[in-house]
């Protein structure tokens, strides 16, 4: 008997454990599972309103993962996803996928979020900061000759710039790299990334000459531990809350986050009635999680281009 | 004389090392547990384990979470362990020692050190997508399996050569075949050094988030899984996605979740002891 025959009992048990497991299981109940992925900071505003969905319809199925903005637009492209979120717009190539797979889509602005510049809560003296000395501080070329913050303004003393920012992977970083220094993940590299926030908030609160980025909600909750820096555009210092994001004044530290919906949602009933209750109550838990709301007229205008957009598909 | 002293010098100095390097490791571990077991202990309870995930640090479970894990675990164990059991005995008692085994070998070797987020990208390509099984618990056990394949047959082959060879000539002067031999005598004497191989295995693959990430497992996934071609979630990914959020409440969260994990771990650890002092006991030649 030659040797690979003595296996086939191995393997036609592994085999069988393998097609048995999916005859049991109709391939139309996946289908019916509506599936959201893309960016880990949308997740946060995208399981609010899901966890809210579930509790009115229980018999609903959805999930969201958290593969970031750009992994979320491969799935989208492939249709194995109904939704991607996204931190930033889509680009022209992952645009250009979609279409060769006949995917249509539609983009939906979901909210606003904020990018907050922080110190320690005893630092006195840093009461603003301009664009430019965020630049002259972040820029790449700052590692060799920026160190102390009598180089940023005179009348500052001469103490050393410790800076904490998240992680080179992360979509906040990619997003105040290129608002700030004008080129997307261009920086110094002697600054204390993490890829944690708490370890940020965590690092500004403990060190009084720092400076620090992090999201708006991470801010928001730490109030207490960290203080933030008004940012000046060039027309005066403006502190990020609803008021300063809403109408535009805190720039260029404010992007939108977004949700886009596949034509594939079309076909199915859930994910018709989740984007529905996601409009209409994604202003309210926007600011549970951190996040700064669109104006209600704009939440209003999403869903009738929404309902325009199931009409045409 | 000196030479006496300066050997006996360098046996306590050596001893010292060795009680130093033990003592560095169990505190360190038991640092660590008392400091999770303070942070989240208090957190565990029925609504813990049996809620479903929720932005309020109050009101989320793990219940989708430990489920997907014991999924994955009990998938990949009913996977990779006749592969690996029957490619280790392929290799001890069948193989010929030829160049192209011993080539074998050392892939099979080489495999062991492979980052794990490799078999998540490896896994994503072939059964995610070319064998269509999407990102589902099997699809997540199928790549768990190959990422625990090399230990197992390393752990198995071990075992195997453990077993005298005065057995197997016994056993085939009284003419049982090869296949009987490893049935009747090999597979039995070896049972507890292969399962405590297996079981460490597993374990492995239960802590495991990168490559279960890379193959699409979930951040929130609100349902138990039914069946194996559902989507899911597992105990590491649930505790990194409670790290990273802003509010610090979902720390207490984390640590309760991470006792969860090592509480997995410690049982599949310790079933491995015992079988393999219940094997050790029973086998008498």
């Amino acid at each position: 008997m030659s040797i690979s025959m003595r296996f086939i009992p191995l393997f036609s048990l592994l085999i069988y454990a393998i097609t048995s497991d999916s005859c049991q299981n109709p391939v139309s109940k996946r289908d019916q599972i509506l599936r959201i992925d893309g960016s880990s900071t949308v997740f946060t505003l995208s399981e609010a309103i899901a966890e809210e969905f579930i509790k009115l319809n229980p018999e609903d199925r959805l999930t969201i993962g958290i593969s970031g903005t750009g992994g979320g637009f491969r799935k989208f492209a492939r249709g194995e996803i109904s939704i991607a979120n996204a931190s930033r717009k889509i680009k022209e190539i992952e645009a250009t996928a979609c279409r060769e797979n006949g995917i249509k889509y539609l983009e939906i602005p979901v909210a606003y979020d904020g990018l907050a510049i922080i110190t320690n809560s005893h630092n006195g003296w840093l009461k603003d900061i301009k664009l430019v000395e965020l630049k002259k501080i972040w820029e790449p070329d700052a590692q060799n000759r920026i160190h102390y913050w009598d180089q940023i303004r005179a009348d500052y003393p001469h103490q050393m710039i410790k800076l904490y920012g998240p992680g080179t992977a992360s979509g906040t970083f990619d997003y105040f790299t290129e608002v700030i220094v004008g080129q997307s993940g261009a920086s110094r590299g002697d600054f204390m990334p993490s890829e944690d926030d708490h370890v940020l908030i965590q690092g500004v609160a403990g060190d009084l000459a720092s400076l620090g980025f992090v999201g708006l909600a991470y801010y928001e909750e730490n109030i207490d531990r960290v203080k933030l820096v008004p940012v000046d555009n060039g027309s005066g210092p403006v502190t990020p809350s609803r008021e300063t994001i809403l109408s535009g004044r805190y720039n260029p530290l404010t992007r939108k986050i977004y949700m886009y919906v596949s034509s594939q949602i079309a076909q199915m009933d859930q994910g018709v009635e989740f984007v529905h209750f996601f409009l209409d109550n994604a202003g309210k838990f926007a600011q549970d999680v951190g996040f700064i709301p669109l104006a209600d007229s704009e939440y209003r205008q999403q869903l009738s281009r929404f309902s325009e957009f199931l009409n045409q598909n | 004389m000196n030479r006496e002293i300066r050997n006996k010098v360098f046996d306590i100095g050596f001893r010292i090392f060795g009680i130093f390097s033990t003592f560095l490791g169990v505190i360190l571990i038991a640092i660590f547990i008392s400091s999770i077991v303070q942070a989240g202990f208090s957190k565990i309870d029925w609504n813990f384990l049996t809620g479903l995930p929720s932005r309020f640090a109050d009101h989320a479970g793990i219940l989708t979470a430990w489920t997907g894990s014991l999924w994955i675990l009990a998938l990949s164990a009913i996977i990779g362990i006749p592969v690996g059991v029957g490619a280790a005995i392929f290799f001890e008692e069948y193989a010929p020692k030829n160049s192209l085994t011993r080539i074998l070998e050392i892939n099979l070797t080489n495999l062991a050190g492979v980052p794990s987020v490799i078999y998540g990208i490896l896994g994503l390509e072939l059964f995610v997508r070319s064998f269509k099984m999407g990102s589902s618990l099997l699809a997540g056990a199928c790549t768990l399996s190959l990422l625990i394949l090399p230990i197992v047959i390393v752990a198995t082959r071990e075992a195997l050569r453990a077993v005298p060879q005065s057995i197997r000539q016994a056993s085939f002067s009284m003419g049982a075949t090869k296949w009987q031999t490893i049935w009747h005598q090999i597979l039995p004497a070896s049972a507890g050094g292969i399962a405590t191989g297996v079981i460490l295995a597993l374990s492995r693959a239960v802590g495991e988030a990168a490559p279960v990430i890379v193959i699409g497992a979930l951040a929130y996934v609100p349902f138990v899984a039914e069946s194996p071609l559902d989507d899911f979630t597992v105990l590491p990914i649930q505790i990194f996605n409670w790290v990273t959020r802003p509010d610090p409440e979902f720390i207490v969260n984390a640590s309760a979740g991470i006792i969860v994990l090592l509480s997995i771990t410690f049982l599949l650890n310790g079933i491995a002891v015992y079988l393999r002092y219940r094997w050790q006991k029973k086998m008498k030649w």
